[in-house]
């Protein structure tokens, strides 16, 4: 599949990669916000397996040189890491008790 | 019973010789004290804008807004590799000389001078007028006079401070002391790796600083972040320091760590042991060098230590992890129940996917629990603000939060002592 946003040997991955895979901070966590947590779990309970071996495929290359399907694929792993807290510790989107709250993130590390 | 010694008198309270009596947070709500303090601390203490990484090579500049002072400061790096800071005011019509699209914004960025987007007035890196538009239309203009308004300025450990005082009244590093300068061999170079987040947050600045200067508030505020296997038992132990310092108007909190892949696997998070990581950092420490534990650090000797969170006045905060990673917190005042909010988190640079995702598991970790703080805020400043009740029992795990309105207090009082002094 010639269009394929991750590396082959992930492509069971890709029917997550057209919403998760975001290179920023703000939009995972935007794309957090907006999600159910039925999607959000389907997504956690279909990365989470698989997420040792993508970091081990990830760091074949130089972290400030990864080749695009790879960075897509790190991208999918920071929004795993994204949807954890929902997943693991509180059950919605948005974290308890912090409606009127917001920290924007104005500088992150790549890549 | 203690799990950790308390000092001969008791507590940490009355050793650092603080009252114990409930106290009132009148100087949190009040706007005439806040009109005070920003003339009695925030325009005399030194207040840190920043750190030397930002400006990486000359001509390399950022601005802070202090709106705390109705100001703006540009802070550059000059010919001579120093770094100099400057009102962010043009000398011909008063103009902001440095900012893009938004006035208000922050900005930064590297040039050879500095233009006045109004006129084109011209000045160099140290401030100099180089420049006027038509000059020969002017009368009688000394060029040599109308350089930048310059601000006092100075670096220690990296991190670069302004005063915006006529002549600030001790030296930086004499005003930082010993308990803070201890650090001063402290590796923050090797930790150029940067998360920066901010917020507006609708309390007055000190509440925040409170917030994250007492730990008594951790395992019930975020309890709901953690696996029951955890916070249950921490909120039923509850929280104490094994150590509080305090030095002059600065404050420090020590806590012991844990060493999470020793923990039974039901008091962690899957992501923890997928990433090892979490909270409190990265399970693997990177190798910081021989001055990874300079003498300031880890007063009491933990084993594993935690973390120690150097409260600097005004509004200033270092939080140094056991881990091998620090944060900075930055509480920025608007108004008496307003205040922005700036985080850094800072780490050695990532080598590979791995270390990043111990990273990213840290940096959104705070910021879950940031956003539990920062709401709670909003709750407090608003109850204060009604006034039903005026005092407020603190136990002695908040020391920390005492000293601080007691610290505001004293510059408050001595500040107008000299007004009257001088007006006498």
């Amino acid at each position: 599949m010639s269009d394929a946003l991750l590396p082959s040997e992930f492509s069971d991955l890709e029917p997550f990669a057209a919403t998760w895979c975001l290179a920023t901070e703000d939009e995972r966590y935007q794309q957090r916000l907006a999600s159910t947590m039925d999607e959000m779990q389907a997504f956690y309970d279909a990365v989470v397996p698989r997420a040792d071996a993508a970091m081990t495929y990830c760091d074949q290359f130089p972290l400030d040189d990864l080749p695009g399907e790879a960075r897509n694929l790190l991208y999918l792993l920071f929004s795993m890491v994204m949807v954890s807290f929902p997943v693991e510790a509180f059950g919605q989107p948005h974290i308890p008790d912090t409606g009127a709250a917001y920290l924007d993130c104005l500088v992150a590390p790549g890549p | 019973m203690a799990r950790w010694p308390k000092p001969e008198e008791g507590s940490w309270t009355e050793h650092y010789g603080l009252s114990t009596a409930p106290v009132s947070y009148e100087d949190s709500i009040s706007p005439e004290f806040y009109e005070l303090e920003r003339e009695a601390v925030f325009k005399r203490a030194w207040l840190n804008v920043g750190r030397v990484e930002q400006l990486p090579r000359t001509g390399s500049y950022f601005t802070k807004e202090l709106a705390v002072a109705r100001t703006s400061v540009i802070v550059v790096k000059d010919k001579d590799g120093g770094v100099r800071a400057f009102h962010n005011i043009c000398r011909h019509r008063g103009n902001k000389l440095v900012w893009n699209d938004f006035p208000g914004e922050e900005t930064s960025g590297t040039c050879r001078q500095f233009v006045c987007k109004y006129h084109g007035w011209r000045y160099d890196l140290d401030g100099a007028l180089s420049f006027v538009q038509q000059e020969n239309e002017f009368f009688d203009l000394e060029k040599d006079a109308y350089g930048l308004v310059p601000v006092h300025c100075d670096v220690w450990a990296g991190f670069i401070f302004v005063n915006l005082a006529d002549e600030p009244e001790q030296p930086l590093r004499e005003f930082l002391g010993p308990m803070v300068t201890a650090l001063e061999e402290y590796p923050f170079e090797k930790q150029s790796e940067r998360w920066f987040y901010r917020a507006t947050v609708n309390s007055n600045w000190k509440l925040f600083m409170d917030a994250f200067q007492e730990f008594y508030h951790a395992p019930v505020l975020h309890g709901n972040e953690t696996p029951p296997d955890w916070s249950i038992p921490a909120q039923q132990a509850g929280f104490e320091a094994p150590y509080y310092g305090v030095d002059g108007p600065h404050r420090l909190v020590s806590t012991a760590g844990v060493h999470p892949w020793n923990l039974p696997q039901g008091m962690l998070k899957p992501m923890e042991v997928l990433t090892r990581s979490g909270l409190f950092g990265p399970w693997d420490v990177p190798d910081l060098g021989p001055n990874a534990r300079p003498p300031g650090l880890n007063p009491a000797g933990c084993d594993p230590w935690g973390l120690d969170s150097f409260q600097i006045f005004p509004n200033f905060v270092i939080l140094v992890w056991g881990q091998g990673w620090y944060l900075t917190y930055h509480y920025w005042p608007t108004a008496a129940n307003q205040h922005v909010f700036e985080c850094s988190l800072y780490f050695v640079p990532a080598k590979t996917a791995r270390e990043r995702m111990a990273h990213e598991l840290a940096a959104l970790s705070f910021k879950e629990y940031g956003h539990q703080d920062a709401n709670t805020l909003e709750a407090t400043q608003s109850m204060l603000e009604s006034r039903v009740l005026e005092r407020f029992p603190l136990c002695d795990q908040e020391v920390l939060c005492r000293h601080l309105h007691e610290v505001t207090a004293q510059w408050v009082d001595e500040y107008k002592k000299q007004r009257e002094n001088a007006e006498a």
